[in-house]
């Protein structure tokens, strides 16, 4: 491959972008580069389209092919009680601290298709906090976020989710909280009475705010540092005085812009604390 | 105007080497790490295929036998000549043109994630001619993919001999791709990183998008 090559299809990738930006609103300009070309190939081996350029027209005039393209920009992976150990310790660390707030509100951003909020649902009410919290539960995919309102999902992920349940300090049995009908599970109606599911886009929409937990986890990896910069900043802004935020494990705010705003509560967990600002 | 962030690093960076191995590999990667000397000059970015709960594991324990350090990466960490990098498990790692890292949950590749398809196919796409893609002893016919791409965009490719590899399938089946450049046993794989990275000089930039 020449330097010229190389050159054009950044500018195909360049062009698409601004496209879908342009046409449709959704912002995927400030997106990690490496993730977002790989995706971008992956599509167009699956769009009968010979170059990334052939894709522009079809994305301007086609809204379902956009529908198609943006599936592939959002995809959804996630699975309850992920990395059990950070329940665990947000159980030990951050659960004390909130119980000193007479009201809990929780930002969970780029919540998927809701494995993870059911997680925290389940949490905060063997803690004995969920009849007094709120959990905001947003991510920019709406079709994911129909999945995480219904909370019904394939009977034999339920069993990895037990498992990584009892890792994460589970005190009951975790069969209490869905219903199965043969090989689908629905999750415990009540997990979802303090849940408000609602469509936002971290590249483009504001704060929510007075939130005493931020949990955005594995979503901002897929970002260039400055959209990372621009939604912690958004973090920062919705973060009362001493709450706390939750990344993935392999996050680190260290690279960023709001580094000297936070305190680090957990290494393990990235689980940090609002020490600056208001 | 300063570059953005993402490519401060990269422009600079004289070469890259990805390797790859499954089962076997941490004995492969001790006998080719321990072949690189201690002021190797370039990075060495790989995947393992991982148990879910190694938890960093495998990277401390080939640290203890590695001349260089080795450490798992940070999502948007920069890349350092002579540092090793072991993709996380659960998660695949890919390299930005800019010298970062970006880390995915992206379904998984060959049954795996990490994924070597996926690091190898990202390294082609920022680096070209200045990668050199490795594969070693594995039982999976992952990364065979990714060193058709390397060789495609002009780097330079190795495959573990599978004659004495502890586990064939995974070389073999780069061989077959045709688009190996050399077959080499563990040793001198090692010696072959050294000789390579002794005359960079031949990694012409030009390469490099960005510039
Ligand atoms: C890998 S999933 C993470 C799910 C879950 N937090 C976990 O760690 O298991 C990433 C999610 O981020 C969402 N996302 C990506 N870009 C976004 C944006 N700009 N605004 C809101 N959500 C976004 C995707 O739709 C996807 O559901």
């Amino acid at each position: 491959m020449t330097n010229t090559q190389d050159n054009v299809e950044a500018i195909e990738i360049d062009l698409l972008l601004e496209a879908v930006y342009r046409r449709y609103g959704y912002d995927f300009r400030s997106y990690s580069r490496a993730s977002i070309e790989r995706r971008i190939r992956h599509f167009l081996s699956t769009s009968g389209c010979g170059s990334i350029s052939d894709l522009i027209p079809r994305v301007l005039y086609d809204d379902s092919f956009f529908s198609r393209l943006v599936r592939y920009f959002s995809i959804p992976v996630t699975e309850m009680f992920r990395d059990p150990q950070v329940f665990q310790i947000l159980r030990e660390k951050v659960i004390p601290v909130l119980r000193t707030w007479p009201h809990v509100k929780i930002w969970h951003a780029g919540c998927a298709t809701g494995e993870e909020v059911y997680s925290l649902a389940i949490l905060l009410r063997e803690e004995g906090l969920y009849d007094r919290a709120t959990i905001y539960a947003t991510d920019f995919n709406d079709e994911a976020l129909d999945q995480a309102r219904a909370g019904i999902y394939p009977a034999e992920r339920l069993k990895d989710a037990t498992r990584n349940y009892q890792k994460s300090g589970g005190r009951r049995s975790f069969s209490e909280y869905y219903h199965a009908h043969y090989d689908a599970a629905a999750m415990e109606a009540s997990l979802k009475e303090r849940v408000v599911f609602s469509s936002h886009n971290l590249a483009s929409d504001s704060v929510f705010g007075d939130m005493h937990l931020v949990f955005c986890r594995n979503v901002m990896i897929y970002f260039n540092r400055d959209l990372q910069n621009r939604a912690l900043g958004l973090f920062t802004e919705s973060l009362v005085h001493g709450g706390f935020l939750c990344l993935g494990t392999k996050e680190t705010l260290k690279f960023s812009a709001v580094f000297r705003m936070f305190e680090e509560v957990d290494e393990k967990a990235r689980i940090y604390k609002k020490t600056g600002g208001s | 105007m300063n570059p953005p962030p993402d490519r401060v690093n990269g422009a600079a960076m004289a070469g890259l080497v990805v390797m790859g191995c499954s089962a076997g590999g941490f004995r492969a990667l001790t006998e080719v790490l321990s072949g690189l000397p201690a002021d190797y000059p370039l990075p060495v970015m790989l995947v393992q295929h991982l148990h879910l709960n190694d938890e960093g594991l495998f990277a401390g324990h080939l640290a203890l036998e590695s001349p260089l350090p080795v450490t798992e990466p940070f999502d948007k960490e920069e890349i350092r000549p002579g540092h090793v990098y072991v993709a996380p498990a659960d998660y695949h790692m890919l390299v930005e043109s800019g010298g970062t890292v970006a880390l995915s949950t992206d379904g998984k590749v060959h049954w795996s994630r990490p994924s070597i398809d996926v690091l190898f196919e990202s390294a082609a796409y920022a680096f070209g001619r200045r990668v050199i893609g490795v594969i070693m002893t594995g039982a999976s016919d992952d990364g065979s993919q990714g060193i058709r791409t390397i060789r495609s965009r002009g780097g330079f490719t190795i495959a573990e001999d599978p004659a004495t590899a502890e586990f064939p399938f995974m070389p073999r089946s780069a061989v077959a791709t045709g688009c190996v450049d050399t077959i080499l046993t563990l040793e001198g794989i090692g010696k072959k990183l050294a000789d390579m990275a002794r005359n960079i000089i031949s990694f012409p930039d030009e390469t490099c998008r960005y510039e």
